[in-house]
């Protein structure tokens, strides 16, 4: 086995938390590798403690190793003071799981999960020894592809993917190992990589860009298309129709150094249809998936066990609106084999679902941090964003969890919204108070941590259209919240650099002629940019302006209606028009009711690809869902599996008001 | 209340590990081996565990302690621990044994007088060693300046030095063997190697055991038989550690 431990060795006495770069984690895998085994290396492009816990690289890394024909191993960026001496000692970046040299893997596969951590992409790239840009690769060269959320618009990166995949990736992966094991078998012969990405742009929900051309008409996107009659026109995404049939991570890994979330981590469903404006995750992993309830209670309960966390997170896009939750959270929290140490944290709370029942439940142990993100700080403000809470649901669930003890909470909120005015953003300081004087009926001294980032459009959203709030101006919105709050001792305002904000959404909606930007910006030493001490503006405006490329045009311009956009020959099964349709309701302040417990209003998701919700309760849980207009009844054919009934479903459906008579 | 006292070692990768992370790796350990820890009240009750003196980063460790508060009433059945914490624990982390301690036993922190070490020192020859070994051994101070709180603080390096000892060439320099004070302070391999000569570095470093004094004689807190003598005629450290292990 080709293992560079023995030179790594000595270099890591000398760096900075030295136990990221040593794998041994409970859960790690020590494959053995054969020409015959198609080798994966799954990177995330950015330290171990924020990739380690990704449960998307975690998932796919057990799947890769249970099959018979393919081995999979880890890497992470390498922090600036072991890349200096890995370069300086002629050493490539390495897996953590046996240090073998990035360059002896048949694949290098990216989780993309944020913008910024594009110039990283190419370093781990440079630092594997593969040329950073495609064309440059020949046979020799380990394939690189991409997944994650940042896939659904790859275009800024097209010039450095070979392949991307769009969606799940539990099913992919397979087909991918399938087409390099046939390439590998076939001698993976000089000239042969033209013909591997060209099979791989057959596999459904795989893109390869360099498959497709690209025209423009002056500064406008004119089409992007497939160079060859039988690869798609249209990328679909792939979509698992049930996620009880992916009980993953089996034996998530537990890190010997500190990470982020820290601690067990179970997915209690995968995809929302809450129908957030904003929210990209909440669009392109539609629809709802539920995994049955006795499988999250075994996940958690032998997940615990093998593990020694004394934490678990229950996570999705809104964790409140699994059905049944407060049955899991109880059932972890009084089970008496852990003596009531085990704390349960669930990250994505909406604040119409958060009850005393559950505030109660979740604080009994520990009490870990909790944190609501109204997102915007007036009701006209919400309804443009189809966030329909009202304030008296947030005020209800921060008197529920300061009654059952919590002293500080975290708010989260957006601002650069479209159609925002002062008033909104003035309405974000408003509530904080009102929150901290709620506080006061029950604690001496309440705290609430508001939290404001400045929102980025995203592809595949109604706002996709939506120009982007300025640097000046995100820059006055959070000075006229600290101006507002500066008196006020109860409130802490934590902001998000609208520096890096205008970054993020400049490759967001960028398209293939960003490439030359971020190779500039990473050649000139631009690397760990969502990292504040390294994040530098003028790293990517002299870019933009070396290369003549208008940050404006990318970032800050409305587009119309009949533009084409550089994901439009993507799909998330999203019509364009329901997308259209959406961003009219959203300047007109109409909301739109979740489809999980209303009739479908047909936006592509579950038509398109033949599969449907799969959830255990056809009403909202956890005491209905205010403010939603879920609780009307509305009547019509309701696209939902039900599960077979477990004990959640079947106490949900006791307490039901009326039984919707026409479902399946 | 029961304290157990636990002697266990850390070799390998896991070597880079920091104590902070030790702890953690402990506390996940004792759940999965299903031993009941005393807790802590208050607020945010943490297990009651109770650590000897920190080792550095990237040192590895024949001699570590581990003082674990139990739950009143429980027993535990001291000859298999080790079994019962070798699936719980990740690999390079070994329990070797284990004793229940008397009540009112100062804590190690209070106890521990001195260390001995392997120190493996880069890039020089057995001679220069042995020459700088000698010159330390017969001098009257070894006066050092280093920071401390951001000012500048001297030291003299000599009385913490118990025992020394040139031992050997190794693949990457030589080794010396060591016995380091660790009262009022512990000295570390890292600062007398730098002494020892201009510009030195150490290479792999291995604590090999913690020493109290007891009835006015020098004993390790939780004897380990197993452990071998350290006076191979050449250390290549890892070479050694499997032979540590194996017995």
């Amino acid at each position: 086995m080709s293992s560079l431990w023995p030179q790594l060795e000595p270099l890591l006495a000398r760096v900075s938390k030295p136990a990221r770069y040593i794998g041994c984690e409970d859960g790690a895998q020590a494959p053995s590798h054969d020409p015959a085994l198609v080798g994966w290396l799954l990177a995330y492009p950015d330290t171990y403690e924020i990739g380690l816990p990704n449960q998307g690289l975690q998932i796919l890394y057990e799947i890769l190793n249970e099959r018979p024909d393919a081995v999979a191993e880890r890497t992470y960026a390498p922090w600036a003071d072991l890349e200096e001496l890995l370069r300086r000692h002629h050493l490539p970046l390495f897996s953590v799981d046996t240090h073998r040299p990035a360059p002896e893997f048949d694949l290098m596969a990216f989780n993309l999960s944020a913008e910024l951590t594009y110039t990283n992409v190419l370093n781990c790239l440079d630092l594997a020894g593969i040329p950073v840009r495609a064309e440059h690769r020949s046979a020799e060269h380990p394939l690189v592809g991409a997944g994650g959320h940042c896939t659904y618009n790859p275009e800024p990166l097209a010039d450095f993917l070979d392949f991307v995949v769009l969606g799940d990736g539990e099913e992919a992966v397979g087909d991918i190992t399938e087409v390099v094991r046939d390439w590998k078998a076939s001698g993976r012969t000089p000239g042969s990589r033209e013909g591997v990405l060209h099979a791989l742009a057959r596999v459904p929900g795989v893109y390869v860009p360099s498959m497709y051309d690209v025209e423009y008409d002056g500064a406008d996107l004119r089409g992007i298309t497939p160079r060859y009659a039988d690869v798609p026109e249209l990328i679909e995404k792939r979509t698992i129709a049930d996620l009880a049939d992916w009980p993953y991570p089996r034996n998530q890994l537990v890190p010997l150094t500190e990470v982020v979330h820290d601690r067990l981590n179970v997915e209690v469903f995968r995809g929302c249809t809450r129908g957030c404006r904003f929210c990209q995750a909440g669009m392109i992993t539609r629809p709802v998936r539920e995994r049955p309830f006795e499988q999250v209670r075994s996940m958690v309960a032998d997940g615990l066990k093998r593990t020694g966390y004394d934490e678990v997170a229950l996570t999705s896009l809104s964790t409140a609106d699994f059905s049944g939750i407060q049955d899991v959270v109880s059932g972890v929290v009084q089970d008496p084999t852990n003596g009531g140490r085990i704390s349960v944290s669930l990250p994505s709370l909406r604040v119409d679902a958060f009850t005393v029942g559950i505030a109660g439940s979740i604080g009994k142990a520990r009490r870990t941090g909790l944190t609501f993100a109204p997102e915007a700080g007036t009701w006209r403000m919400r309804q443009v964003i189809n966030k329909l809470i009202r304030e008296e649901d947030l005020y209800g669930a921060v008197r529920s969890a300061y009654s059952e003890g919590w002293r500080r909470m975290k708010l989260y909120f957006l601002t650069g919204l479209p159609s925002e005015t002062d008033v909104d953003t003035l309405g974000i300081a408003e509530l904080a108070r009102n929150c901290v004087e709620i506080g006061k009926e029950y604690h001496g001294k309440p705290s609430i941590t508001v939290s404001v980032g400045g929102f980025v459009p995203k592809p595949f959203t109604p706002f996709q259209w939506f120009g982007q709030n300025t640097e000046v101006e995100l820059r006055r919105k959070v000075d006229l919240l600290r101006t507002d709050l500066r008196h006020d001792r109860g409130v802490q305002l934590k902001w998000h650099d609208p520096a890096a904000t205008v970054a993020e959404g400049l490759m967001s909606r960028g398209d293939r002629r960003l490439g030359v930007v971020i190779e500039d910006v990473w050649r000139h030493g631009g690397v760990f940019q969502e990292w504040s001490e390294f994040f530098d503006l003028k790293l990517w405006t002299d870019a933009l302006e070396r290369h003549g490329i208008s940050l404006d045009w990318y970032t800050y311009r409305h587009r119309t209606e009949d533009e084409v956009l550089p994901w439009d020959h993507l799909s998330a099964g999203l019509h364009k028009d329901f997308l259209w349709e959406e961003w009219r309701n959203a300047l007109a302040e109409v909301g739109l009711p979740d489809c999980r417990w209303t009739p479908c209003y047909d936006c592509g998701a579950c038509t398109g690809y033949g599969i449907e919700h799969v959830v255990a309760s056809a009403v909202a849980p956890a005491g209905g869902s205010q403010g939603t207009a879920q609780d009307l009844d509305t009547g019509g054919a309701v696209p939902v599996t039900l599960l077979p009934r477990g004990p959640a479903a079947a106490a949900v459906a006791s307490s039901r008001p009326t039984a919707p008579g026409d479902l399946s | 209340m029961t304290t157990v006292r636990i002697r266990f070692s850390k070799t390998g990768k896991v070597r880079f590990t920091s104590h902070r992370d030790v702890a953690r790796i402990w506390e996940r350990a004792l759940r999965r081996a299903e031993i009941e820890v005393a807790y802590s009240e208050g607020f945010s009750p943490h297990p009651k565990l109770h650590f000897g003196l920190a080792l550095s980063t990237s040192y590895e460790s024949l001699g570590e302690y581990l003082d674990i508060d139990l739950v009143d009433g429980v027993h535990l059945d001291l000859d298999t621990l080790p079994e019962r914490f070798a699936p719980a624990l990740p690999v390079g982390f070994e329990v070797q044994t284990a004793a229940v301690l008397e009540p009112g036993t100062e804590s190690l922190q209070a106890l521990v007088t001195s260390c001995s070490w392997w120190v493996e020192v880069a890039d020089v020859t057995l001679d220069q060693l042995s020459d700088a070994v000698d010159r330390a051994l017969a001098a009257d101070e070894i006066v050092v300046t280093r920071q401390r709180k951001g000012r500048d603080v001297t030291d003299d390096l000599r009385p913490y030095l118990i025992g020394l000892r040139a031992a050997g060439p190794t693949e990457r320099g030589a080794w010396f063997e060591a016995e380091l004070g660790t009262q009022p302070r512990s000295l570390r391999p890292a600062e007398l190697v730098a002494a020892l000569g201009d510009g030195w570095t150490e290479g792999r470093v291995c604590r090999t055991h913690q020493w109290i004094v007891h009835d006015n004689a020098r004993r390790e807190p939780l004897p380990w038989a197993d452990l071998p003598e350290p006076l191979l005629p050449a250390w290549s450290p890892s070479g050694l550690l499997a032979e540590a292990r194996a017995s």
